[in-house]
């Protein structure tokens, strides 16, 4: 199924289509997700109204692993099959995963300052997003420092495939001073903590992040694809010339 | 048997090659200034520096460990011998690991023993210093384990230094957590502390599975 889509006419031809509709259900989730958290759903009985950066915030943190999980799913299609378009695929998710780990560690900053009394607690969550980020720009860091395309894709998919050992690692090692943050509340034995009025716009808001998401990975790979094809077409005119 | 000779024969070659241009001094003038300049900035304070040494010599030795990362793999990529390492008949792992462990008994030994007058001169307490040291010694292994998997990443990089600081940082936030913790430890418990236990852990990956990874990227290095 993947050597199917790895061809990138028929992904060009594919996520023409694909890209528009992505962007407008990501719009569309945007614009029942955004006012349902900050109007609609009800404040915490302790936070208060603070409680409503959760829906920025834990969304962004779910999908900045998630899109890791996605990069090292390329990374390694890349290198053992060679799919040229799992290596774009993997380029161009990264700055989205960098963004939504920002986005990330700046609204728990807030949270943090209203909620904790400090913007910066060197706790075990914020300390493994952080080292997360690291990872997000080092990837980053090493396709931009790379001349040559396909030794920057295979070498950055071995780094990929390293941090992906790496971050269970640290999430375990930093897990070890445990302070502050909240341990899971969702998905835990006996059933979430969280009550349905705040659990259905916080699903939706992760929708939205998804395919936000999507609409921009494709957006990003296109931009890829055509680089790749404006570049190859002047190689041709420079050696007809 | 030719395998375990070759690969010998690259460890005694890296155990020259570190010494020979003065490298490895760099590292150790490197500690020795950061541990001198730390306490002159943080003041005279006992009870302070006794606190934040263990910490401090971590820090110093993850950053000396990463000054010697750059040239690791770059001289070899220029003036051709790691083609010629390709073509041994040992696994590009096993070579490797041979450099890693030359560059641990040429500058992570040293840095070692420097450590212990460093850890006095800190107020660590002279019955914890043998401790420090060798927590320092082993956390070296893990910093150059996973040092090697960022310099072979780099190695085709020009002034590739920020780069492999930035690719290993992760890799070294591990080791460094539970090495300072038990650093921090190493008076009241010894070798005993959890953290020691953990940050062993943590340099047996860093040894197994760094050179894994480093032989992986140098292959796509050359040709």
């Amino acid at each position: 199924m993947f050597a199917w889509f790895a061809n990138p006419d028929r992904f060009m031809r594919l996520s023409a289509w694909a890209l528009p509709i992505a962007a407008a259900l990501a719009v569309v989730l945007f614009a029942i997700g955004l006012p349902w958290s900050f109007l609609f759903a009800p404040p915490d009985f302790r936070q208060g109204e603070s409680v409503r950066i959760m829906f920025i915030h834990v969304p962004a943190a779910w999908w900045a692993l998630g899109i890791y999980v996605f990069m090292g799913a390329a990374s390694l299609m890349g290198l053992v099959w060679k799919h040229a378009l799992a290596d774009v695929a993997a380029r161009a998710a990264a700055p989205i995963g960098a963004a939504y780990a920002a986005l990330c560690l700046i609204t728990g900053s807030f949270w943090g300052a209203t909620t904790w009394g400090t913007w910066w607690e060197w706790d075990a969550r914020l300390t493994s997003m952080l080292v997360l980020f690291l990872t997000y720009l080092g990837y980053i860091a090493l396709w931009a420092a790379i001349e040559d395309e396909q030794r920057a894709a295979r070498l950055a998919a071995i780094l990929c495939l390293g941090g992906l050992l790496n971050i269970p690692i640290v999430k375990f090692s930093v897990d070890w001073w445990n302070s502050l943050h909240q341990t899971a509340s969702i998905l835990r034995s006996g059933g979430s903590a969280m009550d349905a009025s705040m659990m259905q716009p916080l699903f939706v808001m992760a929708l939205a992040y998804l395919f936000a998401f999507i609409a921009l990975l494709f957006a990003g790979m296109r931009a890829h694809v055509y680089r790749r094809r404006a570049v190859t077409a002047a190689l041709r005119r420079a050696r007809a010339s | 048997m030719t395998m375990w000779r070759s690969v010998s024969a690259v460890f005694r070659r890296d155990l020259r090659l570190a010494w020979a241009g003065g490298g490895a001094a760099a590292p150790l003038g490197f500690f020795a200034g950061a541990t001198t300049l730390v306490p002159l900035a943080v003041g005279p304070d006992l009870k302070t520096l006794a606190l934040i040494g263990p910490s401090l010599l971590w820090v110093t030795v993850a950053l000396a460990a990463l000054m010697i990362l750059e040239r690791l793999f770059q001289a070899d990529l220029e003036d051709g011998s790691l083609d010629q390492l390709h073509l041994v008949d040992a696994p590009l792992e096993f070579i490797v690991a041979a450099k890693g462990a030359a560059l641990w008994t040429a500058i992570g030994l040293p840095l070692a023993l420097a450590s212990l007058p460093a850890a006095l001169a800190l107020q660590t307490p002279p019955h914890a210093t043998i401790a420090v040291a060798i927590g320092l010694l082993i956390g070296l292994a893990a910093f150059i384990g996973f040092g090697l998997f960022g310099a072979a990443l780099a190695a085709g990089v020009r002034r590739g230094g920020v780069l492999i600081a930035i690719l290993v940082l992760p890799f070294f936030a591990p080791p460094i957590i539970f090495g300072a913790a038990a650093a921090s430890k190493a008076a009241s418990e010894g070798l005993g502390a959890p953290g020691f236990l953990l940050l062993c852990g943590c340099a047996l990956a860093g040894v197994a599975l760094g050179p894994i990874g480093a032989a992986a990227a140098l292959r796509q290095q050359t040709g």
